[in-house]
């Protein structure tokens, strides 16, 4: 059984920034919803309530960065940058302020429907001059991201899982770096965040139906290495598949396109994430199942990137996912 | 640093400058000038706790946006002199009112004369709304309402530091129509900010016209107290009441200061334009030579020879 870590980012957050007199820890009223509750009552100097103002958050922020702080700031990701979008591009982007944006509830990581869902804000920071970004898919990640993203200079836009997070990998993220989970030679898998576990899951499945998969897990979106990407997609035979818990639009499909196109990479690329629609409320699990966004729908991806039905079924997968998961990456050591 | 110039004569000397270039150059931002001269001439010229001006008095062409490619950038900041823990820092929020903090920053000796002559020329760093790169800005305020915020955050790192130097935001009536000066002002008083200091511009104007045909806001006075700041209410050509405002207590809070302005002050001709003096272009140049004439006897100058 794959480990599930419980809270891994208030344990994580607070061993970083405990003590450190320029690290700021800002919220806007969604203290607990991002694990921070316990650092606020043990650490009140380093806490800042900002309420629900997010637009005199990040211009508030941009200020401290100016006074020299790093401030990390805390709120659900889609609350950072739909309605204060002029103050993060104004306030911290264009400024290159150390602003650490955590953004929690990722995608449908959230029952909360259209208005807690960041289902497009990898596309909206991939535009943003100055910006770069991380996203977490494991407890490692989680664990890992407080020092990943202070080791950049300049803002950062983090997506953050929070809650009973699984233990996929034992390394912590190299900012500009990408795992690579798996060295097939048929199809090259890309994914980030939420859908790495799946893909995990759709990849030791399809290895027992004869498929050879190279498989690509991205914490690292902005800077990205596009040379190293090509040399994967160079080692494929078929083509590539993504599958990100966001639109198929600006976010990691599109990345692997332009990397494509720009040099003129003659493969098919699939893209999976959700398709030009809003989500709604429900479960991840429905959620992921409902818009494609699994291991069933990654199995369908691949099987039009070949051409071949694999004959993978939902209980195939669920079996794999118990089985292969943690052991796979144990073997591989990552 | 002191300038030898009565804070009168600082005033009247962004007057005519503004009011110079806008008549070289078939229009500007003359009302502003109008309102906001002797807020700008008391704050560069007494309030404020400055250094030597750290870049050169003829300002650099641009250098670029800030990005990783580019080390060498730098902010228009160094005008205000240095960014030391007891000295004063200055935003001016509604950036379009660059070309009259340009004008201060000459009459106060900070910046060449040949600085307005580069005003909103191409590859030019004097940029028309102030960037941040422009001289005597340290942020981008053009989009209104997030000045205070910044000043804020700013205000509040220098207290935690136990800097002693105030952050000093100039700032626009039309900006408390956005939400974000009253998130600003809650957070300023909730975390006790007492070394943010602002002073507002209340001309009663727009850019689409008068305040109350746009957008009514009410006593602004009466709601930035109820948010929680310290608010003083003043003639805002009054030096000296501008100088007694300043002195008002207010311990644990932002003190807000409130110009009221004329938008004609100085230049009645002005009032020929009203309700659209955001910006004046001339019409025609019968006009442009009328104001000519208006203006110059109002501000005890020749009238511009623009032919040449």
């Amino acid at each position: 059984m794959v480990e599930m870590v419980s809270r891994p980012y208030a344990t994580a957050f607070e061993n970083f920034a405990a003590g450190n007199p320029d690290i700021l820890c800002l919220s806007a009223d969604l203290t607990s919803s991002c694990e921070i509750d316990g650092f606020r009552d043990r650490h009140p100097d380093q806490f800042l309530s900002l309420g629900m103002a997010e637009q005199n958050m990040m211009s508030f922020a941009g200020g401290l960065g100016l006074a020299g702080f790093r401030p990390f700031i805390h709120t659900f990701g889609v609350f950072m940058y739909r309605r204060p979008y002029d103050q993060l591009m104004a306030s911290i982007a264009y400024p290159r302020r150390k602003v650490r944006l955590m953004g929690f509830l990722p995608g449908v990581t959230t029952p909360g429907g259209m208005t807690h869902q960041s289902i497009e804000d990898i596309s909206v920071m991939r535009s943003i001059p100055n910006m770069s970004i991380l996203e977490t898919g494991d407890a490692t990640e989680v664990e890992s991201i407080c020092e990943a993203a202070d080791s950049i200079d300049g803002p950062v836009w983090c997506r953050v899982l929070r809650g009973s997070v699984p233990r996929l990998f034992d390394t912590p993220i190299k900012v500009g770096e990408m795992r690579v989970l798996s060295e097939g030679s048929d199809v090259l898998v890309v994914t980030s965040g939420i859908t790495t576990e799946e893909a995990m899951r759709a990849r030791s499945a399809l290895q027992g139906a004869g498929l050879s998969i190279r498989h690509l897990h991205l914490h690292t979106i902005k800077p990205f290495d596009h040379k190293a990407l090509l040399d994967h997609i160079g080692s494929v035979r078929h083509g590539v598949v993504t599958l990100e818990n966001h639109v198929t639009e600006g976010g990691i499909g599109s990345l692997v396109a332009e990397t494509m196109a720009d040099a003129g990479v003659g493969k098919r690329l699939v893209r999976l994430g959700l398709r030009d629609t809003y989500a709604h409320g429900g479960s991840r699990a429905y959620l992921m199942r409902y818009y494609g966004l699994d291991a069933l729908a990654l199995v369908r991806g691949i099987e039009d990137l070949t051409g071949e039905s694999y004959g993978l079924t939902e209980d195939d997968l669920d079996a794999a996912r118990v089985d292969e998961v943690h052991s796979l990456v144990k073997a591989e050591a990552l | 640093m002191r300038n030898e110039k009565t804070t009168e004569q600082v005033a009247l000397g962004i007057r005519r400058r503004v009011f110079e270039h806008a008549i070289r150059n078939n229009g500007g931002y003359l009302s502003q000038a109008c309102s906001a001269a002797e807020q700008l001439a008391w704050l560069y010229n007494e309030e404020l706790r400055l250094g030597a001006p750290t870049l050169p008095r003829v300002p650099k062409p641009f250098g670029g946006v800030p990005s990783a490619a580019n080390p060498g950038y730098h902010t228009g900041a160094g005008y205000n002199g240095p960014a030391a823990p007891d000295l004063d820092r200055l935003f001016i929020a509604p950036a379009h009112y660059a070309l009259v903090a340009y004008a201060t920053l000459i009459e106060v000796d900070r910046m060449a004369p040949e600085g307005l002559e580069m005003f909103n020329q191409d590859g030019s760093s004097v940029e028309m709304i102030g960037a941040e790169h422009s001289p005597g800005m340290e942020v981008h305020n053009g989009t209104l309402g997030i000045g205070l915020s910044t000043g804020a955050g700013l205000a509040w790192g220098r207290q935690r530091r136990g800097e002693t130097g105030r952050t000093w935001v100039f700032m626009s009536d039309g900006e408390v129509q956005e939400g974000q000066t009253w998130e600003a002002v809650q957070a300023a008083a909730h975390h006790g900010i007492d070394s943010l200091h602002a002073i507002m511009d209340v001309n009663d104007q727009q850019c689409d016209g008068a305040m109350d045909s746009v957008m009514t806001v009410g006593d602004i006075r009466a709601k930035f107290e109820t948010f929680g700041a310290a608010c003083v209410e003043v003639d805002g050509h009054d030096l000296g009441a501008i100088r007694q405002a300043a002195r008002e207590p207010h311990e644990g809070r932002p003190l807000i200061i409130l110009a009221r302005t004329s938008p004609f002050r100085t230049m009645p001709i002005l009032e020929e334009r009203f309700p659209r003096l955001h910006y004046v272009r001339f019409k025609s140049e019968a006009e442009r030579a009328r104001f000519n004439t208006s203006i110059a006897a109002d501000l005890g100058v020749d009238p511009i020879d623009y032919a040449h």
